[in-house]
């Protein structure tokens, strides 16, 4: 479509044109994004008494953290010319609310894996769900998560989803193209970054920042309600045990920690400055 | 249970093993005699992990390739060859978080992160994980079989040398990856910085969305100088594009506790605290009198951090 228009522009269009060829030769750009939907941030978080899991029983969001991931799909599948963005996610509910904030900034479809046996269910076992959803979808060329989620943030389900299918994998991802069917990434590390080349298919996890993630659209909302979302179980994938059944890990006990006492607080007069001075001087550092 | 084996993912940098490590080798000797220490490069280190309490040391070369994938594959060699951990360390860090994840599949075994400190009792060996900011202790033990396998913050110990004598260094060569293993690294960047570094300076002046532009920071920077301390800031403003990475306080970026923390228009999100709670002395400036960050002052101004910074500072430029 956009080859077309070009070519009416003359000399300079046909090559535009011509580039605009060999990008659809090379393929379309498939891209799965992992999403997290997550208790409201801004409401204190709290365990359930019963089962010392997370409580999830209120509306769950889009992950802010996730909202970088889906962005980045968009704007590489956009640069690609073709294909499209698919979401999977995991909720012990049937929660889709958080899916349709990221279908309704673009994605076209997502598997839900939705199955109450998959409460108190550890990092490698929602890896491992993830990992049967993306291949339910039949893959993709580059499959993104976030760092770590903003509920739980264990960290490492990306990379497990990786070792899982096989993938390479670059994570802390800061920085992001496709060349040539090529990846390329700038990857975060403690003192700068590095530059890392990858072929695909590849998983990469995305820091925050990588993208201004977009604001859904009012059309983009109304068509979000429509775009297919898959619900499946934890069997339905073939996977079990789920839950605390299959974590490894126990529970031991909940404790409150010894809590830090509030020092002097003073409204600033215009003179609060020298309170500053004179505790530094207390503390001998000046 | 009584922990025969057990590993610890070091790290060395700029010749020398880093602080974390150090933290993790400690505590391993505390808890077994058998402490081995694996290291993504050669054994040149040995004589300092030794010295921490390190008896033996792997040493896995991976050339260009990431480390996790192919530190991974090699550990997974060792332990199929027989040599098989009770318990492996991992700091909480990038390169620890990669190789855990890795191995994690590899052993299916399950991994628990963000931890601050470890038992081994009568019950089986637990950690123990703060969420909510820190307010909440989670203990978590493990269940069935070993190699359990658990990344710890930094500064969640004290590193200690115990005068050991140098680790023996075995190589293990990295076995073929095949697809997994395509992504290579082809440049190192290394972002400079002068002053003392952020986690081990005794003086951090942090700086957040309060200072309302970019330029602003510059306030921070000149602060954290005439202190002799290193800046830093909130996720916000990082996320923002003001600083770079490597400045982030809080749960996703450093862990510091020094003995002053200074904290400039940041509100205290739960992300942050965790970054700096452990340290000595706080003191905060906000312009809302309900921020967070004030629970935990020991000395709060309720102030525009543009009235009280440029007083401060003018105030100890004039002490010369």
């Amino acid at each position: 479509m956009r080859r077309g228009s070009r070519q009416k522009e003359g000399l300079e269009g046909a090559w535009v044109g011509y580039r605009g060829y060999l990008s659809v030769t090379m393929g379309d750009m498939n891209v799965i994004v992992c999403v997290k939907q997550i208790p409201d941030p801004a409401a204190p978080g709290a365990l359930d008494g019963a089962t010392n899991t997370l409580k999830r029983d209120g509306k769950l969001i889009l992950d802010d953290s996730d909202a970088y991931g889906v962005e980045m799909a968009l704007q590489l599948v956009d640069k690609a010319g073709g294909g499209e963005v698919s979401l999977v996610s995991m909720a012990p509910n049937g929660e889709t609310s958080g899916l349709r904030t990221a279908l309704a900034m673009g994605a076209a479809k997502g598997v839900l894996v939705s199955d109450p046996a998959l409460q108190g269910s550890d990092a490698l076992t929602t890896a491992k769900i993830l990992a049967a959803a993306i291949t339910r979808l039949g893959g993709a060329d580059l499959i993104i998560g976030a760092t770590e989620s903003s509920d739980g943030y264990t960290g490492t389900v990306p990379e497990q989803i990786a070792e899982l299918l096989g993938l390479p994998s670059v994570t802390f991802a800061k920085k992001v193209s496709v060349e040539g069917g090529v990846l390329k990434v700038d990857r975060q590390t403690e003192n700068g970054y590095d530059e890392v080349t990858c072929a695909l298919p590849a998983l990469i996890s995305v820091t925050a920042g990588v993208v201004e993630p977009r604001y859904p659209s009012f059309k983009g909302i109304m068509a979000a309600k429509s775009k297919p979302v898959e619900e499946v179980t934890a069997s339905d994938l073939g996977i079990t045990p789920v839950g605390w059944a299959g974590a490894g890990q126990k529970i031991s006990s909940v404790t409150e920690a010894e809590a830090r006492q509030a020092g002097e607080i003073i409204e600033d007069d215009g003179e609060t400055f020298t309170k500053i001075v004179g505790f530094l001087e207390n503390l001998k550092v000046i | 249970m009584t922990l025969n084996n057990i590993w610890v993912f070091a790290q060395v940098a700029n010749g020398a093993p880093t602080s974390a490590t150090l933290e993790l080798l400690t505590k391993a000797r505390s808890l077994s005699s058998n402490v081995t220490a694996i290291i993504g490069g050669d054994g040149a280190s040995a004589a300092a992990l030794g010295e921490y309490g390190a008896t033996k040391v792997y040493a896995i070369n991976h050339g260009a390739s990431l480390p996790g994938v192919a530190i991974a594959a090699a550990l997974k060699s060792v332990i199929d060859g027989g040599d098989t951990p009770d318990l492996i360390m991992f700091p909480q860090n990038y390169e620890g978080r990669d190789v855990m994840s890795r191995l994690s599949v590899k052993l299916d075994k399950t991994v628990i992160t963000n931890n601050v400190d470890i038992t081994d009792g009568g019950d089986g060996v637990t950690v123990v994980t703060p969420i909510f900011g820190g307010n909440t202790l989670v203990s978590t033990t493990f269940t069935g079989a070993g190699p359990f396998l658990a990344a710890f913050r930094p500064k969640s110990f004290v590193a200690e040398s115990a005068g050991g004598a140098a680790a023996a260094v075995t190589a293990v060569s990295v076995p073929d990856l095949g697809a997994a293993g395509a992504a290579q690294v082809t440049a190192v960047h290394v972002e400079e910085t002068t002053g003392p570094k952020l986690d081990e300076a005794d003086i951090v002046v942090s700086g957040g969305r309060g200072l309302g532009e970019a330029a602003s920071y510059a306030m921070v920077e000149d602060l954290a100088k005439l202190l002799k301390g290193a800046p830093g800031a909130s996720r916000a403003i990082v996320d923002a594009g003001w600083v770079p990475y490597s400045y982030q306080v809080g749960q996703t970026g450093k862990v510091v506790k020094p003995t002053i923390y200074l904290a400039a228009g940041i509100s205290g999100a739960t992300q942050h605290m965790v970054g700096m709670k452990g340290s000595k002395n706080i003191i905060a400036i906000n312009k809302d009198k309900e921020a967070p960050i004030f629970g935990v002052a020991d000395l709060g101004i309720v102030g525009d951090v543009h009235k009280v910074l440029p007083k401060l500072i003018e105030a100890l430029k004039a002490r010369g």
